[in-house]
């Protein structure tokens, strides 16, 4: 099951040019970027590890890219994103995020019903990806 | 986006991740911004197809790239450098030639550019880098043409794992421009092999190799000592194009760039400061820590400074603009390397050398 997040869900994966292309749209925002993975793939787990720290007063794409393409080394099988950040007051938040690797293989969900009171279901997902210890998910690590 | 209570906190990316709030178009011919992604070493300049039918008109090229109006402007901001600054047109119009080779199809690969620069110091190695700099960002080779100036202590770590993400730290502000690493040589200390120099070198040596198109470095320093550390580092000195030696400059040369110096800064030397100042600037070459054109901006400064000191509390009422822009002789003549000049040589400081 292919997972999309982010501000590009709708789109099919962004080849390196086009990832090239938003970083220079965030970097010409002055946004800081910054590099996230994980094998978590719940899509309410927010909190990815950080690639290193954020990068601020970077003027090239490359720049990003490079720690793009170190992050993809050391886990050539996990979710990998990246994050733009708009610092400015009454913004303050991530303006753009987008996943730049996902693993090769993606075993998706099961969809778990509770039964609860008075006849009411409550519904949870379960990646299967989970039942395994975190850095044993995915194949390739 | 209120509902996660994003007011509050700073710096910590990652939080959330609206839809749709990305650059209007992923395609990236879109992108207007002067980082649409190019091949490598292919410029923003659009060349029509070369071809022995038809060709492209060399002197719109260079005038579109307003490439030599960098150059230009180095020769009227530097005084002679006569073989540097020939250096550098050959430079600029090798790379003009490569660029219409690659688009005629006969070249594919994009040079190799990195450089190094050696002379003593304040010969104007930094200043002809900052300049470089442009001229590649104009022919298109370089995103952003910034100059990034730094030593080994920008780039080399106190203890182990510090110096892997400082050099990435440098390298990655300099991506888009030119890296330009002053005393280089100090990256290698022969005597301690496991000295964590070693360590910046192979991470520059990396990406001067798999990321030509996004950084230029030039190495600079004295001559004998880059010429021995190419020699320790065979993997360096392989991936250096240019090399460009600048001289010292003669001490005709150096009255030159002070005059120049002054002009820009609307000052002017009185006949008998020029005096001084010539007969100053050629103490201060025969003195340790000489720093040709610098030395001479920093004579200038410290003549400023006293010919303030005299203006403000010299008792002069009104002052000119004329007073104003003057450097007397005496300005000069209080400098201390005078006083010491004088008493080196066994004979009575003269009455002007007098520092109190
Ligand atoms: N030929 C020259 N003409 C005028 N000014 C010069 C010249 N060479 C150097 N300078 C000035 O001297 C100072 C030191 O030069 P810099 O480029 O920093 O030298 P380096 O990098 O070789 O130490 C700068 O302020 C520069 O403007």
């Amino acid at each position: 099951m292919h997972i999309t997040q982010g501000t590009f869900s709708y789109l099919p994966p962004l080849t390196d040019d086009q990832i090239r292309a938003q970083i220079q749209y965030s970097l010409d925002n002055g946004w800081a970027v910054s590099v996230e993975f994980t094998d978590d793939p719940h899509p309410r787990n927010f909190l990815w590890e950080m690639w290193g720290l954020p990068m601020f007063d970077m003027k090239d794409p490359a720049a990003i890219l490079l720690e793009v393409n170190r992050c993809r080394e050391a886990y050539p099988g996990r979710y990998v994103r990246v994050n733009a950040y708009d610092s400015r007051l009454h913004r303050q938040t991530t303006a753009l995020s987008f996943i730049v690797q996902r693993p090769a293989e993606e075993p998706g969900f099961r969809l778990d019903r509770q039964e609860s009171h008075d006849r009411s279901i409550r519904y949870t997902l379960h990646p299967y990806a989970t039942e395994r210890p975190e850095g044993e998910r995915y194949p390739r690590g | 986006m209120e509902d996660n209570g994003t007011n509050s906190f700073k710096m910590v990316p990652g939080r959330s991740a609206p839809p749709g709030a990305g650059a209007p178009a992923v395609d990236p011919a879109d992108e207007k911004s002067a980082g649409t992604p190019l091949p490598p070493g292919m410029s923003n300049i659009e060349l029509p197809e070369i071809t022995d039918a038809g060709g492209v008109d060399v002197a719109e090229l260079v005038r579109e790239t307003r490439v030599f109006d960098v150059l230009d402007e180095l020769d009227t901001e530097l005084v002679g450098l006569a073989p540097v600054k020939t250096r550098i047109r050959e430079i600029a119009s090798l790379l003009i030639v490569d660029m219409m080779r690659r688009r005629a199809g006969l070249d594919s690969e994009r040079p190799t550019l990195h450089m190094s620069f050696t002379g003593s110091p304040g010969t104007g190695k930094t200043t002809v880098a900052l300049r470089m700099a442009t001229v590649l960002h104009r022919l298109g080779y370089l995103a952003k043409g910034h100059l990034v100036a730094v030593t080994r202590d920008d780039l080399v770590g106190q203890y182990i794992g510090h110096t892997a993400p400082k050099t990435r730290e440098v390298l990655k502000r300099a991506m888009g421009g030119v890296l330009f690493i002053d005393e280089a040589y100090y990256l290698y200390r022969q005597e301690n092999e496991r000295d964590y120099g070693q360590e910046s070198i192979e991470i520059l040596l990396q990406v001067m190799e798999n990321q030509r198109q996004d950084i230029v470095v030039v190495l600079a320093g004295y001559k004998d000592r880059m010429e021995t550390f190419f020699q320790s580092n065979p993997g360096m000195g392989s991936r250096i194009a240019h090399h460009i030696d600048f001289p010292d400059y003669t001490l005709d040369e150096l009255m030159a760039i002070a005059k120049l110096m002054l002009q820009q800064q609307r000052y002017d030397l009185s006949p008998e400061a020029e005096q001084a100042f010539h007969e100053l600037i050629e103490i201060r070459m025969t003195r340790p820590r000489f720093a040709n054109a610098r030395s001479v901006r920093n004579a200038l400064e410290r003549a400023r400074l006293r010919q303030a000191g005299r203006l403000v509390s010299g008792g002069q009422g009104f002052l000119t603009k004329d007073d104003l822009m003057r450097i007397e002789a005496a300005d000069i003549r209080k400098s201390s390397l005078f006083k010491a000049d004088a008493e080196a040589a066994g004979t009575p400081a003269s009455e002007n050398a007098h520092t109190g």
